[in-house]
This record gives C-alpha cells, sequence and structure tokens, in this order.
C-alpha cells in the first residue's frame, strides 16, 4: 500500500474552524461545483467514489442517497448523526473544533444532492461546548447564503438546524435517533420500513455520520476517481482513528483506511507504557469483538481485515489494554454501560444484559464457578439477533468473543469450592445518582 | 414560569419543526438551565406550554439520563468510569472525589455545593480520565488535578 499521508478531514491549518481561513483553503468551492451539477450527478460522484458510512455500519453512502425518492408530496430530511457515543469514540468531536465547515458544506451538498430542504444536526447533550462552536460557525454560513434561501443566487434553499441530545447510548441508532428528534424517548423502531420511505415524521429522511458526510466535499473537490484509490480499496479515503486506554499518545489519528493496527499502536500512539506486552484490543469501540495481543499481526484496520480477524471495524476507536490489565473487570464495566443504556423495550436485551452483568460482577469478585461461563454464553447467545436494534448485538458481542479468546481468564478465576447456598450476589461498585 | 428570552427562543424553535412535540427535550433543556433541576412542577408547566399530556413529558425526562429529577449542587461533578477512562484509573480517581467531599456516588454534599455522579463515556477518551463539569471536560485529570481544582476553580 503506497504511503497516503495528507489529512483531509482534519488537515493541520490553524484558525480552519473559522469561515474566513475555511474559504481561504478552497472553502465552500465544492458547493459551488456541486449546485452547477444535476442532483443525481452529485449522488452519482459519491457512490462512484465507495464512500462507506463511518457510523459503524459501513453502508456505501452514494446507495444510501439513491433510495430517497426522487419526487415526494411529504417534505424530506437529512439527519447528521453527532451523537457518538459508543464507548471509545471521539472523533465528531473534533471535526465540531477543528472543521466545522467542512461538515456544513458537506451537509449542504448532501442535501441538494437529494433535493432535501431541512437538515436537522443531532449532538449529543453532553457537547453542549461543542454545540456552541457548531452554532458559531453556523451562523456565520447562514450570513454568507451558504445555507438558507437561495444558496448562492440558486433555485435551491435549505436550512440546518442544532438539535441537542440528553444522554442515551441509543439515540446514536438511527431509527431511535428519529423518536428522540420528534420528541420521545429514544426508542428504536422496527424496520422495515426503512427511514427513506418513513422517516422522521413518517417522512423520506436520510441518516448519515458526522464523518461521512465531512468526506462528501472532499470527494467533490478531488473526484471520486482520486478519493477511490486511497487506503482499502473496498473502504477507501481516510479515517479518524480515535485510539486510547494503555498507549502513550491516546488521540485522533487520521490516516488511511487499511493502516496496520500494530502500526496504529506502535507508530503513531507512541507504544504501550512501559514498553509492556499488549494483554487485548478492542478495534472498532466497546461493541466490537475483542482481539488477544498475540493475534494483532498483520491485521489491517478495515472491514475486511478485521473480519477476518474475527471482529469489526465499527467506529474505529481502539482501545489497548497492557499486559497488567484485569480484563474481566473492563468486561463487566462495558457490560455494565449496556445494561445502563438499554432502552428497555425488548425482553432479552433489557433483562439478559442486566443478567450478563451480574454473573461477570460475580467473577470479578471471585464468586464465579466454570458453569456461570456457561450460563453467560447462552444469556449472550440469547440476546444477540433477538432485539429490534443492534444494541442487543452490541452487548453480546465482547462477551461472546471474550469467552472464545479469554477462557483462561475465567478459569484463573473461577471458585473451586461450591458456592454456599446462601450466597447474595455482590452489589456493583459505584452507583448512579442524580 | 419561563423567562422572556427563554419562551422567545421557543417561538424561534416552534418554525423549524412541524410538530411542538418535537420542542420537548429543546424546553426541558431550557427548564434545567433556568431552575437547576426539572420538578414534578416544572414537567407540569412544560407540558402545558406544549400542549402535550404531563405522562409525556415525564416519560422523557425519566428517559434521557442528563435531566436531574432532583436538585443537584452548584458544581455536578460527572465522573466518567467507562473503559477508556476506566483503563487510566477513574474508578480511583471517583473514589478519591468521593472521599474528599465526603460523600457517596449519586450523592450531594450537605452544603449542597457539591453532587458527584458516575456517568456513562463522554467522547473524551483520548484524554482520559475526565469529568464534566456544567459545561466543562476536564481532561487528563491526576488525583493532584482534581485536588486542585476542588481548592480553586471548583470552589
Amino acid at each position: 500500500m503506497s504511503e497516503f499521508n495528507e489529512r483531509l478531514i482534519l488537515p493541520d491549518i490553524a484558525g480552519l474552524h473559522t469561515i474566513e481561513v475555511y474559504e481561504q483553503h478552497n472553502g465552500y468551492q465544492a458547493l459551488r461545483k456541486a449546485l452547477a451539477m444535476k442532483p443525481e450527478e452529485v449522488t452519482d460522484e459519491v457512490k462512484k467514489s465507495n464512500l462507506r458510512g463511518r457510523g459503524g455500519a459501513c453502508f456505501p453512502t452514494g446507495l444510501k442517497w439513491t433510495f430517497m425518492p426522487k419526487q415526494s408530496a411529504k417534505p424530506k430530511y437529512l439527519c447528521a448523526n453527532g451523537d457518538e457515543s459508543e464507548p471509545g469514540t471521539f472523533k465528531d468531536r473534533q471535526i465540531f473544533e477543528q472543521n466545522p465547515h467542512l461538515f456544513i458544506e458537506g451537509a449542504v451538498i448532501a442535501a441538494y444532492a437529494m433535493g432535501i430542504e431541512t437538515v436537522y444536526v443531532y449532538i449529543r447533550g453532553e457537547y453542549a461546548k461543542w454545540v456552541k462552536m457548531l452554532q458559531k460557525a453556523v451562523d456565520d454560513a447562514y450570513a454568507k447564503n451558504y445555507i438558507g434561501k437561495n444558496v448562492l443566487g440558486s433555485p435551491f434553499s435549505v436550512n440546518l438546524y442544532l438539535y441537542k441530545g440528553a444522554g442515551a447510548y441509543i439515540c446514536g441508532e438511527e431509527s431511535a435517533l428519529m423518536n428522540s428528534l420528534e420528541g420521545n424517548r429514544g426508542y428504536p423502531r422496527v424496520k422495515p420500513p426503512f427511514p427513506a420511505q418513513n422517516g422522521l415524521w413518517g417522512c423520506p429522511t436520510t441518516i448519515n455520520n458526522i464523518e461521512t458526510i465531512a468526506n462528501v466535499p472532499v470527494i467533490l473537490n478531488r473526484g471520486w476517481e482520486w478519493f477511490s484509490k486511497i487506503g482499502a480499496p473496498k473502504q477507501p479515503g481516510t479515517l479518524l482513528y480515535g485510539i486510547s486506554g494503555h498507549v502513550n499518545k491516546p488521540g485522533v489519528y487520521e490516516l488511511p483506511t487499511g493502516v496496520l493496527l500494530s502500526d496504529l499502536i506502535h507508530r503513531y500512539a507512541g507504544g504501550v507504557p512501559g514498553n509492556k506486552k499488549i494483554k487485548a484490543v478492542i478495534p472498532g469501540g466497546s461493541s466490537t469483538m475483542w482481539l488477544r495481543g498475540e493475534e494483532l499481526d498483520g491485521v489491517r484496520m478495515d472491514a475486511d481485515s478485521l473480519k477476518a480477524a474475527g471482529s469489526s471495524i465499527g467506529t474505529a476507536g481502539v482501545i489497548v489494554m497492557d499486559e497488567d490489565t484485569d480484563v474481566l473487570k473492563v468486561l463487566a464495566r462495558i457490560t455494565h454501560f449496556y445494561h445502563h443504556e438499554s432502552c428497555g423495550q425488548c425482553t432479552p436485551c433489557r433483562e439478559g444484559c442486566g443478567w450478563m452483568e451480574k454473573i461477570l460482577n460475580r467473577f470479578v469478585a471471585g464468586d464465579g464457578t466454570m458453569a456461570d461461563v456457561d450460563l453467560l454464553l447462552d444469556v449472550a447467545n440469547n440476546v444477540e439477533g433477538n432485539t429490534i436494534c443492534a444494541l442487543g448485538d452490541a452487548a453480546a458481542w465482547p462477551i461472546q468473543s471474550f469467552i472464545r479468546k479469554f477462557r483462561d481468564e475465567f478459569e484463573k478465576r473461577a471458585r473451586t469450592t461450591p458456592r454456599s447456598p446462601s450466597y447474595i450476589p455482590p452489589p456493583h461498585l459505584v452507583t448512579t445518582g442524580a | 414560569m419561563f423567562t422572556k428570552e427563554n419562551l422567545d427562543k421557543l417561538e424561534v424553535l416552534k418554525k423549524q419543526y412541524p410538530t411542538m412535540k418535537s420542542l420537548t427535550l429543546p424546553a426541558l433543556w431550557m427548564a434545567q438551565e433556568q431552575f437547576g433541576w426539572i420538578s414534578p412542577d416544572t414537567m407540569k408547566y412544560v407540558g402545558e406550554l406544549l400542549e402535550l399530556p404531563v405522562s409525556h413529558i415525564y416519560g422523557v425526562v425519566t428517559f434521557y439520563t442528563m435531566f436531574n429529577t432532583r436538585p443537584v449542587g452548584t458544581h455536578h461533578l460527572q465522573v466518567c468510569t467507562n473503559v477508556s477512562c476506566q483503563l487510566r484509573g477513574a474508578e480511583r480517581l471517583a473514589g478519591h472525589i468521593c472521599d474528599r467531599l465526603h460523600i457517596k456516588m449519586g450523592e450531594t454534599t450537605p452544603d449542597k455545593r457539591y453532587t458527584v455522579t458516575e456517568v456513562e463515556c463522554l467522547g473524551s477518551c483520548g484524554t482520559a480520565p475526565m469529568m464534566q463539569v456544567g459545561d466543562e471536560y476536564y481532561e487528563n485529570l491526576t488525583l493532584d488535578r482534581v485536588d486542585a481544582l476542588l481548592s480553586k476553580e471548583l470552589k
């Protein structure tokens, strides 16, 4: 793979977050170019670039856009998903902070391509500071007529509104996000019908991740052919890799797709503190399957390579754990998260996540038995695939992969004598209030 | 009662969404910013304002973790203990804060200055461990840094 070291989404330019500096660096030229094209030509360009969604599912973006009806009696909507709540993921925040106009430009182009007049940007409530930053950028873009009535003198008009969530992981799931935006609890919806037919208020809707949308102006400026040759062929472009946990230089690194996982950890993130060995890596946010430290050789950060390694790219949020980590405790913490965030609609997820957490806490306290491991796997298998949305799967996958790959951890910790009949499971370490 | 400023803001928002129901979250945010927390009376008020049943408002308030259904202290310390922060010592940090303030997780100090809660991932994994106080993120925390914060900026 040729060395590509240009940063497309987060270039190193001082003051790029201001509209003046953004304009000086070719800003909003892609929008001008798009407005001179037919909407379907814009969609075609994105389709040919082979851009894939950056929110975790890797769905081809151009194809998703073609699902929207061309003619519609009802209004059409675009939702930008900035809920960013998968543990280990902190990339969209960098876009809001460093290059908000790239996202805004992409959103306006996407709206033009699909004939959409209203864009909603859903941002997690905790990002209040970044909502304000983006609002400033949106106001500036309105003032210069990049958004609003008759954008840059064209017949195309579009409005863009920011919507602040209020703390719910599930609202990153697209149908839950729409329910939240409609003013409801964030309950995922049964699919079909899919959002392109029946989305916000029953109208055709497309939901794209913030980073996905930020790639659109780049594709229009540089052409689909150029873009499609960057990184892994099936999933071209750059990714904002978030790397956290036991590394010397955690943070967000923009690199081509398909970078070696070991390069990401050692070359870019500065390796593990104290030169310790790696015990485990979660490659794409907390819901992706675990990898053992010994099996990282040759694994690349793209959908195919990670699939072959038994995991997935997810949101490219890499979590590294060194050899001294109590990995069982980490798994218990992750499972506590899914239990806490289950919306409660589906019984397997609502009850199953709680049971999985209880079993894992039992192990952490030294009270687990090997029979509990079979029970844990049984519960996980009965959660996976039996729920409306993927949260159930997200809770089951780390556990299933952990049992497959770290069975020795359970064996080390399991008690050898049976529990007393009056056994009471230990409570969770800290509890939430307010 | 909302301030005139908030009522005006609500009028602007009404034009941005096809239904009044969509204003549930924005209105609750306004309420929390104005009153500090969302009481049953506030829920009733927001319901009347948006012409929605109070049961709907109650359902929404209790679904989202950021809405406080109890009063919180002047400084609401929200400590992330999720995986990336956990790996970088969040548990010790959370314990240290509770010890220093002589309260348990989820409690408020008797002088109503501090509330400490454990929260899920705040999207700050590269600068772990961290906590949020108000709109502000405090990142790359150490025990010393927390001590300094509690005796100065967040006094």
